[in-house]
C-alpha cells in the first residue's frame, strides 16, 4: 500500500443514534499535507474529526491510521495509534484545575522521562511559540477565549505528534494573531512534516495555508468538493461550493 | 556520544532527536557539564534526521547554560530546516515571560484564613437577608415565582428521598429499641422502650437524620448545580437579561427544601416507630400495648416541635447550598469544592440549630 496515505477513510458513516451525518464518506489524508475540512456550520465536522480520532465508532467503514484500522484497535495497539496524534478541540478542553504550563507539561510528564527542568523549559517555549509567554501561570478561567485556543495548540502540539487536529484553530482570534498562527502551522508542516488536519471556517487562512481541502455538505451528507482552494474557488461545476468561496449569501427569494 | 580530544568536548548527535528519545541525550550531556565544565561544546548535527520542539530545546538549553558562564557552545551542519525551528523558538524566548507566583508564608496563610472565616460567616448572614426578603417576596407576589421549577425540586429532593429516609429512619427505630432493650430488660422495664424511642425519634433523632440526609443529597445536588451554571456563566446571562439569580434559582430551592423537610420526617418519624414496635412485638408484647404506650408519653407538641425544626433545617440546607453553588469559582474542582462545602456548613449549622432549639424549648417548656 502506499506509505504516503497518513489516514484512511473507507466508506464510513457516520451517526448519532439513527441519525446520519455522514453517509458512506472516503477520503485519505497524505503525509506532510495540511488537510482542511471545510463545511457550514452543524454539518458534522467536529463529529467526523472525532470519528477520524477513534473517539467515536462509525456506524459503518473503517479509518485507518499508519496502516492500522483505528476502529478495531483494542488496548496497547489502539494507545499506540493514538500517542502519534495531537488533537485540539473546539471547546479548548484545557484542565481547568492546572496552569497553562500544567496543562502543556503534562502530556512530557507521561511520556518522557525528563527532568524537571527541561519539562518546564520545554512546556514553555511552546506557550511561548503561540504568544502565551505572559501568561504561563494563569488558569485556563483566569485568560481569554482567544487566549485558551491557543493554548490548547500549544497542548496538542506538546510532544510534536506526527498527525495534528485541530478543530477550528483560528475561530476567536483576530487577523494578526490568526496569521502568525498559520505561518507557525506552514512552519510545523514544512520543517517537521507534520501532518495538519484542520477544521476551518477562515477563507483567508485557507487560502494561505491549504494543501487541500474537503467539502463537507449536509444534503447529500458526504462530499460535495476535493482540491485545491483556489480550484474550487474559481471552477467547481457546484454552485454552493462556489458561493462559500465567494462569501455570497444563497439567492434572494423575492 | 560524548568524547573529548583537547579541552573541548565534542557531541555526535545523529538521527532522531524527539521528546521521547531526548532523555538519555540530555541526562549525559548536562551531567558530564556539571561535572566538568569545559570551556567550548561542539555538536556535529549533520546527520540529524529529526528534531522536534524538544530537541530544539535541547540545544537552546544548551547554548543558554554556556553562555551563562562565559563558555561557547559551536553547533556544526545543523541542518537548515531545524536551524529556522531554532532562530523562530530563539526569537520567541527572548519576549518576556510570566514569573512563578510565589508561595506565601505560614503566618501570612494562618491570616489570610482567619479573614476568610470571619467574611464567610458574614455573608452567609446577608445571604440569609437577602433571602428572606426574597421569600417573602414570593409569597406576597405568587405569579412571579417558579411554582413549576420548585415542584420538579420537591420532586428530585423530597419523592426520590423517601426510599432512603424510610429505610434509615426504620433501622433506627429497630436499632434503637433494642438496644436500649437489653439494660432495660434487667430492670423489668423494658416495655418503657416505647416511650425511650417515639421521644428521642420525634424531637431529635427523625428531624436530625433526615437534615443529615437532605444536606448529603440535596444540598450537594444544589451547590452543584448552580455552581456547573456558574462556571458556565449562566448565571451571568441571567444577571444581564436582568433576572435575578436569588430569585430565579434560589428562593425555588429553599422554598422545595423547607417544604419537603416536614413531610420526610413524619416518614422518617412513623417508619422509626414501626421499626421500634417490631423488636417491642418480638420482645413479648401485643402490638397495642406498644400503642398505648406511645401514645401516653408523648404529646402533640413533641410531634410539632419537631416538625418546626425540621422546616428551620429545610431552610439552612437549602440556603447554604444554594450560597456555597453561588460562590463558586471557576473551573471543574470548583464544583466539587461547592458541593463539599455544601454539605460541611449544611450539617454545621443544623447541628448548630438543634442545640439552639434545645435551650430554647428548655425555657418556654415544650
Ligand atoms: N453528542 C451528540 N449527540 C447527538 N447529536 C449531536 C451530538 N453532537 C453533535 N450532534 C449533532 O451533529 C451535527 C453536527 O455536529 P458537529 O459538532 O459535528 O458540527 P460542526 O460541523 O463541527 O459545526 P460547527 O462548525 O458549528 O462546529 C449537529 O447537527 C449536532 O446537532
Ligand atoms: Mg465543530
Amino acid at each position: 500500500m502506499d506509505t504516503d496515505v497518513i489516514i484512511r477513510v473507507e466508506h464510513m458513516t457516520a451517526a448519532y443514534e439513527d441519525v446520519v451525518l455522514l453517509d458512506d464518506i472516503s477520503f485519505e489524508v497524505q503525509r506532510g499535507e495540511i488537510f482542511v475540512i471545510l463545511g457550514g456550520s452543524g454539518c458534522g465536522k467536529s463529529t467526523l474529526m472525532k470519528h477520524m480520532i477513534g473517539l467515536y465508532q462509525p456506524a459503518a467503514g473503517s479509518v485507518w491510521i499508519h496502516g492500522r484500522d483505528i476502529t478495531t484497535a483494542e488496548g496497547s495497539e489502539r494507545q499506540k495509534i493514538l500517542s502519534g496524534l495531537g488533537v485540539m478541540y473546539q471547546g479548548g478542553a484545557l484542565f481547568g484545575s492546572f496552569t497553562l504550563l500544567e496543562n502543556v507539561r503534562l502530556p512530557l510528564e507521561e511520556f518522557t522521562e525528563l527532568p524537571r527542568d527541561a519539562l518546564d523549559g520545554i512546556a514553555a517555549m511552546k506557550l511561548k511559540l503561540v504568544g502565551l509567554g505572559a501568561a504561563l501561570h494563569q488558569v485556563p478561567a483566569e485568560i481569554s477565549g482567544g487566549m485558551q485556543k491557543r493554548a490548547a495548540i500549544a497542548r496538542a502540539m506538546a510532544l510534536d505528534p506526527p498527525v495534528l487536529f485541530l478543530d477550528e484553530p483560528s475561530a476567536g482570534l483576530d487577523p494578526i494573531t490568526s496569521a502568525e498562527l498559520d505561518r507557525l502551522i506552514l512552519r510545523l508542516a514544512r520543517y517537521l512534516g507534520i501532518t495538519f488536519v484542520i477544521v476551518s471556517h477562515e477563507l483567508s487562512s485557507i487560502d494561505a495555508i491549504a494543501d487541500r481541502v474537503i467539502m463537507l455538505d449536509p444534503r447529500v451528507k458526504g462530499i460535495v468538493a476535493t482540491g485545491k482552494p483556489a480550484a474550487l474557488r474559481a471552477s467547481s461545476e457546484n454552485p454552493w461550493v462556489r458561493q462559500f468561496f465567494n462569501r455570497q449569501p444563497p439567492p434572494d427569494v423575492v | 556520544m560524548v568524547r573529548m580530544p583537547d579541552g573541548a568536548l565534542e557531541l555526535v548527535i545523529e538521527g532522531r532527536l524527539a521528546s521521547v528519545t531526548l532523555t538519555p541525550v540530555w541526562r549525559d550531556v548536562f551531567d558530564a557539564l556539571a561535572r566538568a565544565p569545559v570551556p567550548r561544546v561542539v555538536v556535529q548535527a549533520g546527520k540529524l534526521t529529526h528534531c522536534d520542539g524538544a530537541g530544539i530545546y535541547f540545544f537552546m538549553e544548551l547554548r543558554r547554560r554556556q553562555q551563562a558562564q562565559g563558555r561557547a557552545v559551536d553547533i556544526r551542519d545543523f541542518p537548515p530546516d531545524f536551524q529556522h525551528l531554532l532562530d523562530l523558538a530563539e526569537q520567541v524566548d527572548s519576549e518576556r515571560s510570566a514569573e512563578a507566583p510565589s508561595s506565601s508564608g505560614f503566618l501570612e496563610e494562618t491570616g489570610c484564613a482567619a479573614v476568610r472565616t470571619v467574611e464567610d460567616v458574614w455573608t452567609q448572614i446577608a445571604f440569609v437577608g437577602e433571602l428572606v426578603v426574597a421569600l417573602v417576596q414570593a409569597v406576597r407576589h405568587p405569579r412571579h415565582t417558579r411554582w413549576r421549577d420548585a415542584w420538579l425540586i420537591v420532586e428530585k429532593a423530597g419523592v426520590n428521598a423517601l426510599p432512603i429516609v424510610v429505610m434509615i429512619g426504620g433501622l433506627m427505630g429497630l436499632i434503637l429499641a433494642f438496644q436500649s432493650a437489653i439494660p432495660l430488660r434487667r430492670f423489668g422495664a423494658d416495655i418503657f422502650v416505647a416511650n425511650l424511642v417515639s421521644l428521642s425519634l420525634l424531637r431529635e433523632l427523625g428531624p436530625l437524620m433526615t437534615a443529615i440526609i437532605l444536606a448529603g443529597r440535596s444540598g450537594a445536588a444544589f451547590a452543584a448545580e448552580i455552581g456547573t451554571m456558574k462556571v458556565d456563566e449562566e448565571l451571568n446571562a441571567l444577571t444581564t437579561m436582568g433576572l435575578d439569580p436569588v430569585r430565579f434559582l434560589v428562593v425555588t430551592r429553599v422554598m422545595a427544601a423547607i417544604l419537603v423537610m416536614p413531610l420526610l420526617t413524619l416518614f422518617a418519624d412513623l417508619f422509626g416507630l414501626i421499626g421500634a414496635a417490631i423488636v417491642t412485638c418480638s420482645l413479648g408484647y401485643p402490638l397495642i400495648t406498644f400503642k398505648n404506650q406511645v401514645l401516653a408519653s408523648v404529646h402533640a407538641g413533641d410531634l410539632l416541635s419537631g416538625l418546626l425544626k425540621s422546616m428551620v433545617f429545610g431552610l439552612l440546607i437549602g440556603s447554604v447550598g444554594c450560597l456555597r453553588g453561588l460562590q463558586t469559582r471557576s473551573g471543574a474542582s470548583a464544583v466539587g469544592d461547592a458541593a463539599t462545602r455544601a454539605v460541611v456548613s449544611g450539617i454545621i449549622l443544623i447541628v448548630i440549630a438543634d442545640g439552639l432549639f434545645a435551650v430554647m424549648f428548655y425555657f418556654i417548656r415544650l
